[in-house]
């Protein structure tokens, strides 16, 4: 794999790398304003003149635009920043944040799914089980990984090593990068549906404690095929969703030029998502998004999970399937739904505990 | 040529039909034969001419599926409290769930309860095809999970009978949720060793197929079904090929060994019965 260019290396002194690469369509602000500070650097540097107090001012400007676009992005920006070119992307996670990765390859049936990846390796201190789907960076990458979109293959060899995992003890990580499961012919010949149907069935019953974390685009059937878990987490500017906000206007708008209205209806973004709780955690990207500093993000990120890893830890492992159990059940219960069906748990607890309890003998008053 | 004339005038030949007196007369969409209606509704809505299955609501399936008068609806009147206030074009969800109320007769895309097939018990989940295409949302997921609980309390085999257009747009993530909602629930019913059979009919396609329609201990379909992950439509586009012949039916997929069986509807009744006697503990 091709050494990946670290933005920030290229900016010493700099932590935030704000021009970001492309620019999106809504940022055009930030655009001109990094084509004036490039303009004064050029002449700087053929004039020798100093300009450093005017690009400083420039950068404030810039800084306080990023915060005006990104504290209210809708949700067709969100998924553009979700796709964004530059966005750190699974090989990212795996060269800063995972140390000593071990890649292990193969379904031990079809092939070798690049656009899943699994492996042993350590965040922080843990030692996991890395499950993650890959979007390739160049094009020769790209057409390799099928551009993050994972066939059969690839969902059997992740529950192949998450059930090696299960056998060691060693906790799962997913991380979901994926635009949704692969559409062809040979994945329908090898089974797509039952692929992940699977895959939904035994990660709920895995005896690990499992994180996953929507890390870029969270599309449909294909994230949740490796997205069920003890945990699961979004990125601030990821997205995720029953379908493409593409597909769902070409049927309910029969126009897919209108994606920005369906993405909108959709409620695919972090903050709604959390709102809903459909997920348990946000986790803040660096201003401007996650390509403008690839670090700070991929941090934030490790943070995330071995914080979340040290609690999970802490759960007996049945206690962490009848609550990983008793969260997917309630997936759409009304909230009255799940306040009744917490009470009825705890009230069985309290009954089971009493039953356990060695009943005491009677106390006889004493006799005089 | 003779051919696209053929089918041009056959088109053609669908206008005058309207015309006729209105559900005396249907058209069989595969072999293009004019068929006398209550014909078709004899032959348990199954084409006397090519034997195609054509598609039947979910009243009429549990009347051709269970004993005579023996199903009991559970849960009929769950409905969805629209999570997302989905609003498309002039319309909304809640609007749109109404109007499918009132075409299908009934108040989701799942119907749920206790039957006899042939005698022996069963829960029995059943799909409606004309509620919002049969699409899972959270009533059809929390449906299915209240059968399986059903039947793990009663020790009762499940039989549940696919047919979808896969996971509601309308309730976003909510309904991928039901995805794994119903999947974690099956595999709590296969670890205390309940029987799951599920049939799979035209058509089955989408979040459905990928989530409690594959997961039957025995996986039976109807000839000729649609049962695939994504929709032909969305994979000719996708990779603009043409797709084979036969591709995703009911037989493509059990040469490529994802089916146990292909049954006629007429022998589902006989071949379920068999099936839960032979898995008697
Ligand atoms: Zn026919």
């Amino acid at each position: 794999m091709a050494k990946r260019d670290i933005p920030i290396a290229k900016m010493p002194g700099n932590n935030n790398n704000f021009s970001g690469g492309a620019h999106l369509e809504f940022e055009d602000k930030v655009a001109d304003l990094d084509r004036q500070m490039n303009e004064l650097r050029r002449l700087s540097s053929i004039k020798g003149i100093d300009y450093s107090a005017e690009i400083r001012q420039l950068r404030r400007q810039q800084v306080a635009e990023l915060k005006r676009i990104y504290s209210n992005l809708t949700a067709w920006q969100t998924v553009q920043v979700a796709r964004h070119p530059q966005r750190p992307l699974l090989s990212d996670y795996l060269d800063l944040m995972v140390k000593d990765f071990r890649e292990l390859h193969g379904d031990r049936c079809f092939g070798d799914d690049r656009a899943i990846v699994t492996g042993f390796g350590h965040i922080g201190r843990e030692r996991v089980l890395v499950v993650g789907q890959n979007k390739g960076k160049n094009t020769k990458q790209k057409i390799a990984c099928n551009f993050g979109c994972p066939n059969p293959e690839g969902y059997r060899k992740a529950l192949a090593k998450m059930k090696f995992a299960e056998k060691f003890g060693i906790p799962i990580v997913t991380l979901i990068d994926t635009p949704g499961a692969h559409p062809g012919i040979g994945a329908e010949e090898r089974g797509q549906a039952q692929a992940i149907a699977v895959n939904l069935n035994q990660m709920s019953r895995l005896r690990v404690p499992i994180i996953c974390i929507v890390i870029g685009e969270g599309g449909s059937g294909g994230a949740l095929g490796i997205g069920v878990g003890d945990r699961l987490a979004i990125l601030e500017f990821a997205y995720y969703s029953v379908i493409s906000p593409e597909g769902c206007a070409a049927i309910l708008w029969r126009d897919g030029s209108q994606a920005p209205k369906a993405a909108e209806a959709l409620k695919l973004t972090s903050k709604d998502l959390y709102k809903l709780e459909l997920v348990d955690a946000v986790i803040p990207e660096p201003l401007g998004g996650a390509h403008r500093n690839v670090h700070d993000t991929i941090y934030n990120v490790e943070k995330y999970i071995v914080k979340t890893l040290r609690d999970l830890k802490r759960t007996k492992i049945d206690n962490l399937l009848d609550n990983r159990y008793s969260k997917l059940r309630s997936i759409g219960a009304s909230p009255t739904e799940k306040l009744r069906r917490k009470t009825q748990a705890a009230k069985e607890r309290v009954k089971a505990a009493l039953e356990a309890m060695p009943t005491k003998p009677k106390r006889v008053p004493a006799k005089v | 040529m003779a051919k696209e004339i053929k089918s041009k005038w056959n088109g053609f030949s669908l206008k005058p039909r309207k015309e006729m007196p209105d559900g005396l007369w249907m058209r069989c969409p595969a072999c293009e034969h004019i068929l006398y209606k209550s014909t078709v509704e004899k032959n348990l809505n199954v084409c006397p001419k090519c034997n195609h299955h054509f598609r039947i609501e979910a009243a009429t399936r549990i009347k051709y599926l269970a004993d005579e008068g023996s199903f009991q609806q559970v849960l009929g009147d769950l409905t969805t409290d629209d999570p997302l206030g989905f609003k498309f074009r002039e319309t909304t969800y809640k609007q749109r769930l109404k109007a499918d109320e009132k075409k299908s007769g009934t108040k989701e895309a799942m119907l749920i309860g206790k039957a006899f097939i042939k005698g022996r018990p069963v829960i029995l989940a059943v799909m409606e095809p004309n509620f919002l295409m049969g699409s899972m949302g959270s009533v059809v997921g929390e449906k299915l999970c209240a059968a399986v609980d059903k039947a793990m309390e009663e020790k009762l085999p499940l039989v549940a009978v696919s047919c979808s257009g896969g996971a509601r747009m309308h309730e976003g993530v909510v309904s991928l949720g039901q995805m794994a909602k119903t999947s974690a629930v099956l595999a709590k019913f296969d670890e205390v060793g309940g029987l799951y059979i599920c049939v799979l009919t035209d058509p089955t396609t989408g979040g459905v197929t990928a989530s409690f329609a594959m997961l039957g201990d025995c996986l039976i379909a109807e000839p000729g079904a649609l049962i695939g992950f994504a929709g032909p439509r969305t994979i000719a586009e996708t990779i603009k090929v043409e797709l084979p012949k036969g591709f995703q039916t009911a037989e493509f997929m059990l040469e490529h060994g994802f089916m146990d069986m292909i049954v006629h509807r007429k022998d589902l009744r006989s071949e379920i019965a068999r099936l839960i006697d032979y898995c008697q503990k």
